[in-house]
Formats: structure tokens, sequence, C-alpha cells
């Protein structure tokens, strides 16, 4: 009896030190981040035109040019929502995976696939501007089926490029917020 | 003896069935339904339920989130953070009489639901510097 209690104990604490640090992870995820205005201004652009559909639909045609598909769409709040499906290995990796489970006689374990997701969201700005944001997020799988990794992608080039495919698309200039 | 497994097994299947249960439901013993609805709603003083989500939007984009799906009829959003964790979050945006709108965030972090006020008061800082509004608690 007195056994079991001392465990029933033990869970309690365990679970509830779990929760406390889930809380504490989930609170610090919706903090603004002194880093959030420098993201910010390197997934935005601001182009001179109020047709924020035209904005929307050439985002989409870049989206399609760069492989992704489309999982959503609400055009009265200016959003895209779309994905794609990568391979995520590479020759290095495998080979390293080989040789340290080679040595150590573990299991050998690489990236195989990943996922990667994209929003791009459209906001008037101004009296005669348009803003586009676009973020990036990968999700990455390992040869066990195990996801390896899922993080933000925040690749200045990445987004430069991006913006750089929009501007050509709608032939106008994409200007820094 | 035989009489004893059976019993187990039964135990063990009704555990089973008490656990789906308290899953789908996220039944708490320390949060009343109305306690946990106040922790994640708050009412702000307008009537433009687009500007509002818009809001919304750009806050969920501020944080790091990347956009799931929008709705403006049903006044919904659905946006995923991943950081080494994958936090799930979905902000309804409901008009209310005398021109205030409620806004009503679920978040989910891995697989647990986050029902702790400090998340949500964090939410809910930023999505008033978005909106250059300020809010108050729901009744």
């Amino acid at each position: 009896m007195r056994i079991s209690a001392l465990i029933l104990a033990a869970w309690v604490t365990i679970a509830s030190g779990l929760s406390g640090c889930v809380n504490e992870m989930a609170r610090e995820a919706l903090t603004l981040q002194p880093e959030a205005l420098e993201l910010r201004r390197i997934q935005t652009r601001r182009f001179e035109t109020k047709d924020e559909h035209a904005l929307l639909t050439a985002s989409l045609e870049v989206l399609q040019d760069l492989g992704f598909s489309v999982d959503e769409t609400e055009p009265d709040l200016g959003l895209i929502v779309a994905s794609k499906n990568r391979d995520a290995s590479s020759s290095g990796e495998m080979i390293g995976a080989f040789f340290i489970g080679a040595a150590t006689d573990s299991e050998v374990t690489y990236n195989v696939e990943q996922k990667i997701r994209a929003s791009v969201v459209t906001r008037h700005i101004g009296r005669s501007g348009t803003s586009v944001r676009v973020t990036f997020q990968r999700i990455v799988w390992n040869n066990l089926g195990e996801v390896s990794a899922n993080e933000s992608i925040e690749e200045q080039k990445l987004y430069q490029e991006f913006f750089a495919k929009l501007s050509t698309s709608v032939f106008l200039t994409a200007f820094d917020i | 003896m035989k009489r004893h497994l059976l019993a187990c097994v039964v135990m063990a299947i009704a555990q089973g069935c008490a656990a789906v249960h308290d899953q789908v439901l996220d039944t708490s013993e320390t949060q009343t339904q109305l306690q946990l609805r106040q922790v994640q709603s708050k009412i702000f003083e307008t009537n433009d339920k687009e500007r509002t989500m818009r809001a919304v939007i750009a806050t969920l984009q501020d944080l790091g989130f990347v956009l799931d799906k929008a709705d403006l009829t049903l006044g919904t959003v659905s946006a995923t953070k991943l950081d080494g964790y994958a936090m799930r979050m979905t902000v309804s945006v409901r008009p209310k009489d005398g021109g205030k709108m409620v806004v009503r965030a679920n978040a989910q972090m891995n697989t647990t639901p986050v029902t702790a006020p400090a998340p949500y008061q964090s939410f809910f800082r930023a999505l008033e510097r978005s909106i250059f509004l300020a809010s108050h608690s729901v009744d």
C-alpha cells in the first residue's frame, strides 16, 4: 500500500513537472522575441499597388514555379498556404552515418525526406501599398520514419530570391519595409 | 487464477477506454471549462472582424508561425510553429453585441494541450500591439 502511494506521488510529481515544462515552452513560443522585427523585415516586401488579389495571384504563380502545391487559400484575408515533399538525403551525411554506425555498433540514421511548408500573407499598408510576407518551415524525417528536425527556415537569401521572382512576376519593384 | 486474469484484462480495457475518453474530451480536474475559456479569450473594442483576423494572422507570423488555414466567414485561423517542437494553434474571432470582438485562442505543444494562463497572456499582448487596441477579459 505504502509503495503504491509512493509510486503515485512520484508519478504526480513527474506529470506536474512535465506540464510545467510544456507551459514554459508555450509561453516562450508565444512571446515576441527581439529578433522578430528583423525576421519580419527579411520576410516582407512592400509593393506600390492596391491590387491585393493581383499580388496573391502572382505569389501563387511563384510558389508553383518553386514546385509547391497549394493546400489552402483565403483571398478575403490575403492568404495562400502551400507545401512540397522533397528528398532530404545527402550522400555525405549517409556515408558519415554508416561509418559512425559501424564504429559504434548502433543503428544507422540519416535523413530521407522533408516537407517544406510556406504561407504567403498580403496586407494593405499605407494609402497605396500592399505588403507580402512569406514564411517557410520544414519537417525532416530519417530512415526510421522519425522526425529528425522541425524548424523555421530563416536564410535571408532564400527570401530575397522569392521576392526577386515575385517582382518579375508582377512587373513591380519590391521595396523593403 | 483464470478469473483473476480475466478481471485484469477487463480492467486494462476499461482503463484504456477511460484514457481515450480523457484524451478526446481533455478532461481536467483542476480547471473548469469556464476557467479555460476565460484564460483563452479576450474581448477587443472593435466591430471590424476582418481587421481583427488580419491582425491575428500578422501576430502569428511575427511569432514564427506558418499559417495552416483561415476562414473569414467562420472567423478561424490555424497555424503551426516548428522550433524543435511543433506548436499548433487555432484562433477564432467572433463578433459580440455592442461593437466588440471576442478572440479565443487554443494551443497544443506537441501532444499536450496548453492550459496555463501565461502563454495566452503573452499571445494577447503581442496581438494588442498588432491591433493597437486594448483588450479585456471575458466575464
